[in-house]
């Protein structure tokens, strides 16, 4: 399944909802949508990830790039992944720079 | 600025844009807007660039060098808007195909770059392959983003190193092991806990460059299972990690997943080492197949006969022609690699003595490729350990070249001390020189004791179970009549071949284990441990299990609790080694710094027995006068009968109102059999011991 996301702005949030699979395919055009969050006042990114069923390397890729780009001290938090998406972020070791929560506690 | 462009396409060919690439670094490099590829051949008259799509049965584009691409000997270009995640690429080299004069082009053929940093073909182990590929292994790029923060290498000390030696695969496949992703590096970091307690601080992970288990794989006779090329000594690509290795490597994430695994165990205090491969390649000899080298340039590669044929120093089928200087510059940019991008600690070379071989297969005295890697500046803070002999006869133990960096796999420890174990007579001289970090052999080049890495047991040989288990070898399931694997074993059966329902027989067997546990780690040097010997593995007596990818060779996890007392042995055994740092010292007693005095006896205190008859030997560790530690560290006495019936030792008298303590004393029953240290036992005879029959005792003078 194609990735479908949706952004929302609110309060120095950014709230991403994913669902689908984030890889190779795609991965490119989600990084554009992210680069729309540079230079706006961006505290929190928050990957909704209750319905994203697969990660590749690609789309680990765009979360290394929202924590380094949209600002030094934006905080990214992954919320509600599914067990097989947070294998993998785990293996790879980007857990330790990603707060992970199954709700989003803030 | 963010506008200004500098690298800009100058050619195009169809759809791709083009523009002369640089020469260094060989490999792929990410470079603005595109990614650089550049290939070395001496005697390639044309090169193309194949491209695929990911697991694309056919290229998708072949884009050839334009002459004014090549430099000297190197093809270089940058292609632009490549979706470099997203496709594997490989090389066709034209040039003459002409055996006898060291030349096999073959345009046919598309070829691994021999620089590739990951490659993909066996992403899932075991996963049968689809025989029909027309590139098995295929280069792919990768990002060089991984996020390190703090880590660096440890530069723990040679002489305070407890090393492990592991296969990745077979320390956690068992389903025993009891992690979500058996096999793999992911499960290595699940099982950091029981390393950290068990006391080891430094991993040496068999081979992990991709190799290709499915190479010369074949049906067992015995068991009917496909056996596979499970060790992996045999390389494919040097600069790839094994995907199969990775629970992520069906997702091309290897290189991260293992980076995460070394980056967790260095943040535990746990060292890593890899058991690296230089002397051969897995393309066989003139009847093997291409993958990568015989196809870029043969000639430069490989060892060849006058005839054009391969040299077999390895054993293996070709020989890797190790000070040609081009290859030389391999080896050393993939071991560079490996510690700048991996952060790996240290490095032990299989069969390194080839490594000493010129072009016509000599050994030269000062092998330049040896001298580089124990100079070069980024290796610096490297252990460099050399297996120092090889299947063509040369064996270096002693006389490795080492210019103070090289330490030895210590083969005649291994051999020294299994005789004195199995109660051979005359082998007190000899066991003298092991436990003191073999001065004879490495002290003549004014080489620290840690020069020699002391195993008694490693990957290759018996287990230490089947050390004491097993008379003779039984590799029938390997397919080979039993004709592989070593006869030199040293091991002793403990009076029945194999399993034994006997209670006296397994008593014994795991008395001679933590005997032999004892004496390892207690003697000067760098002890290593054969993953799972201290918890008592089985691999049925077969010594050679290179193929034996199943229970036979996997670390059955169970036996953690069913061999407890062997467990408990070897962790107190390290710990008494690390709460005593004269069991630790970098330099040799007899040199003028050393500042550990070590004093010989036997059943008499002062008078060793260093006849031929002599199956008794005791030794004393402790501060010279001269040294104010004296007064703080305790002394230590091992003493070691070998005998079958007990002797009674006369104790060295202690000094400053000290007594003997207690520590160790393999005759006992477990829970009595050691101490944890710091609660050690007082003696009520201060004057003599009396060491049951093959027993080891080790006392505490405090």
């Amino acid at each position: 399944m194609d990735l479908q996301y949706k952004m929302d702005l609110n309060d120095g949030i950014a709230s991403i909802t994913l669902s689908g699979s984030l890889d190779a395919t795609n991965a490119g055009t989600f990084q554009e949508e992210l680069k729309k969050l540079i230079g706006q006042d961006v505290k929190k990114i928050v990957f909704m990830a209750k319905d994203l069923t697969y990660i590749a390397s690609a789309g680990l890729r765009v979360m290394i790039f929202a924590k380094q780009r949209i600002g030094a001290d934006v905080q990214v938090y992954l919320v509600g992944a599914q067990e097989a998406v947070l294998d993998v972020v785990k293996m790879s070791g980007l857990d330790t720079f990603m707060t992970i929560q199954k709700e989003f506690e803030g | 600025m963010t506008n200004r462009i500098d690298l800009h396409p100058t050619h195009s060919h169809g759809e791709f844009k083009l523009r002369a690439g640089k020469p260094l670094p060989f490999g792929t490099t990410l470079v603005p807007g595109g990614v650089n590829f550049s290939v070395f051949s001496r005697f390639a008259t044309a090169c193309d660039l194949v491209l695929f799509k990911k697991h694309a049965p056919t290229p998708f584009a072949e884009i050839p060098f334009p002459r004014e691409f090549r430099t000297g000997n190197v093809f270089s270009m940058i292609v632009f808007d490549v979706d470099y995640e997203n496709i594997e690429y490989g090389y066709r080299m034209d040039g003459p195909y002409d055996p006898e004069n060291g030349h096999r082009f073959d345009k046919e053929k598309i070829l691994l770059d021999p620089y590739a940093k990951l490659v993909s073909g066996r992403d899932v182990w075991g996963k049968e392959p689809d025989w029909n590929n027309i590139f098995p292994h295929r280069g792919q790029i990768l990002a060089d983003d991984f996020d390190w923060e703090d880590d660096c290498q440890l530069e723990t000390p040679f002489e305070d190193l407890v090393v492990y030696e592991m296969h990745v695969r077979g320390f956690t496949a068992h389903a025993s092991s009891k992690v979500k992703h058996p096999g793999t590096f992911a499960a290595i970091r699940d099982k950091i806990p029981y390393l950290k307690d068990l006391g080891i601080n430094c991993l040496e992970l068999m081979p992990i460059h991709t190799f290709d288990e499915f190479e010369n794989s074949k049906i067992s006779p015995v068991t009917g299972e496909r056996l596979l090329n499970y060790w992996g000594y045999s390389n494919v690509g040097f600069f790839a990690p094994k995907a199969g290795f990775a629970a992520t490597g069906k997702f091309g994430m290897q290189a991260d997943e293992l980076k995460n695994t070394i980056k967790t165990l260095h943040k535990n205090g746990i060292e890593v080492i890899l058991d690296v491969v230089f002397n051969h390649t897995a393309e066989g000899n003139e009847n093997g197949h291409y993958i990568s080298y015989r196809g870029i340039d043969n000639k430069t590669y490989y060892m060849l006969t006058p005839e054009g044929y391969y040299y077999n120093f390895s054993g293996c089928g070709n020989t890797l022609n190790c000070n040609n200087p081009i290859v030389r510059n391999m080896i050393l940019d993939c071991l560079r690699y490996w510690v700048t991008d991996y952060h790996i600690d240290g490095f032990r070379f299989d069969l390194a003595a080839i490594l000493g071989r010129d072009q016509n297969g000599a050994p030269m005295s000062s092998p330049p490729l040896l001298e580089t890697l124990a100079f070069d500046p980024i290796l610096g803070k490297c252990k460099l350990i050399a297996e120092a002999w090889d299947a063509g006869g040369l064996y270096q133990v002693g006389s490795f070249p080492s210019w103070g960096r090289w330490a030895e796999w210590n083969g005649k420890y291994r051999d020294d001390l299994r005789k004195f174990l199995k109660g051979e007579p005359g082998l007190a001289g000899a066991v003298s020189q092991r436990i003191q970090g073999s001065p004879d052999l490495y002290q003549w080049e004014a080489r620290e004791n840690c020069a020699s890495v002391n195993f008694i047991t490693c990957h290759d040989g018996f287990t230490l179970m089947d050390m004491v288990s097993y008379d003779g070898k039984h590799n029938e399931a390997n397919g080979e009549n039993n004709s592989d694997g070593g006869n030199d074993n040293h091991s002793w059966n403990c009076g029945w071949e194999g399993s034994s329902e006997d209670d006296e027989v397994n008593r014994l067997r795991v008395k001679q284990i933590k005997n032999a546990a004892a004496m390892l780690l207690i003697s000067h040097g760098t002890p290593m441990i054969l993953a799972g010997d201290e918890i008592g593995n089985t691999q049925y007596g077969n010594n050679n299990a290179y193929c034996q990818d199943n229970e036979l060779s996997w670390l059955n996890w169970d036996q953690l609790s069913e061999n407890a007392e062997i467990h408990n042995f070897f962790k107190q055994m390290i710990a008494l080694r690390k709460t005593h740092p004269m069991l630790r010292y970098s330099s040799y007693a007899q040199n003028a710094a050393a500042d550990v005095e070590v004093s010989w006896h036997g059943t008499s205190a002062w008078h060793a027995d260093w006849s031929g008859e002599a199956r008794t030997l005791a030794f004393m560790c402790r501060r010279w006068q001269s040294d104010e530690r004296r007064a703080f560290e305790p002394d230590l006495y091992v003493a070691m009968n070998m005998h079958w019936d007990a002797h009674g030792f006369e104790l060295p008298g202690l000094e400053n109102g000290r007594r003997w303590h207690v520590f160790a004393n393999t005759d006992m029953p477990h829970p009595q059999d050691i101490a944890t240290p710091g609660n050690e036992i007082l003696l009520d005879n201060q004057h003599d011991f009396m060491v049951g029959p093959r027993s080891v005792v080790v006392l505490i003078g405090k």
